[in-house]
């Protein structure tokens, strides 16, 4: 390598790491979340607002690990969410009602996440399919009701097919066949948590079970 | 020259993702409870505990912990198979792992008498 084509890599690798490293972010202003952490989130099942019926659940089997590995402790969803039913709430839209010091003299959960799925499911349009998830999570304090915290996040997958017009009806068929069984947008849902309580300076700051608790600035 | 590209690039790659290791073995949980809410009826809680005992296995081997919530469900799978006795014991699993977990867990220990 000549030192031309040096210097272009290292302009290259300039940019990238300009485009990776310091888009702007209006932060998230968190001064309820630090004047009440949470130690413990209660997560109960999403509104739904789309179409798909299966989002419920196919986004409240997504919920628990993202907010786990950020350090706190996640109430069981699927226990929650039976224990709520055998007590004469059972629809994610009921249990929404419950008031905050209800629940916690029931869990004595810290906080409780309320998500609503703004859109779940998937597309077929003739030559490809598409996925979104769109997520919105408002995280209120159980004693106080003050909102902590509140993020949204997408996520968007686009199977698209060949080049050739036969092979793509029968490759979006394919694609609508298995992704029928599958629910394709319980996997996006991963990656719309992903960007909802990840972002450094929007997202779910460190719990106490994280090696990174409390080292934010 | 060379050192600062080596530099740029692994700043680059510092910045975009760097695999933390997971604070806990999540193995199939999440995706048991997809499954039995997907088909309602057609997993049995047997083959539910089966693989998350599997799970347990393999993190007791690796020295992890299990997630939140993870010994509360399966006392929740226990009791739907009417083994108290289990269920007991996981729901106090949880209570001592998690003491955030007590309220509740105390609760359900006092649905089982």
């Amino acid at each position: 390598m000549d030192l031309r084509a040096l210097s272009f890599v290292t302009v290259l690798a300039v940019a990238l790491l300009g485009i990776v490293g310091c888009k702007t972010v209006q932060p998230y202003d968190y001064t309820n979340f630090r004047a009440h952490p949470p130690r413990s989130i209660l997560v109960l099942p999403p509104l739904n607002e789309s179409t798909h019926v299966e989002g419920t659940y196919g986004y409240l089997s997504t919920v628990t690990s993202p907010i786990a590995e950020r350090g706190y402790y996640v109430f069981p969803v699927q226990v929650v969410d039976q224990f709520l039913k055998e007590n004469g709430l059972p629809t994610a839209g009921e249990m929404h009602q419950v008031p905050l010091n209800k629940v916690a003299e029931i869990t004595g959960a810290d906080a409780v996440l309320f998500t609503t799925l703004e859109q779940y499911g998937s597309k077929y349009q003739l030559l490809n399919s598409k996925t979104v998830v769109k997520v919105h999570a408002t995280l209120v304090d159980t004693r106080t009701g003050l909102l902590l915290w509140e993020g949204r996040g997408v996520a968007e997958q686009t199977s698209s097919g060949s080049s050739n017009l036969l092979a793509n009806l029968i490759a979006a068929a394919v694609v609508q066949a298995i992704n029928s069984k599958t629910d394709n947008a319980h996997n996006v849902s991963r990656l719309a948590n992903a960007n909802l309580f990840n972002p450094k300076k929007t997202g779910l700051p460190f719990g106490p079970y994280s090696p990174e608790y409390q080292k934010e600035p | 020259m060379r050192r600062f590209i080596g530099l740029a690039v692994g700043a680059v790659v510092l910045s975009g993702c760097v695999a933390r290791p997971t604070l806990y073995t999540w193995g199939s949980y999440e995706e048991v409870i997809y499954a039995s809410y997907a088909t309602p009826g057609k997993i049995p809680p047997e083959s539910q505990l089966e693989a998350l005992e599997k799970d347990y296995q393999q993190a007791r081997a690796t020295n992890k912990r299990m997630p939140p919530g993870w010994h509360a469900h399966l006392g929740y799978l226990y009791y739907q198979l009417g083994k108290a006795d289990q269920a007991r014991q996981e729901l106090q699993t949880e209570k001592a792992e998690f003491p955030e977990s007590a309220v509740l867990m105390d609760r359900l220990l006092a649905n089982l008498k």
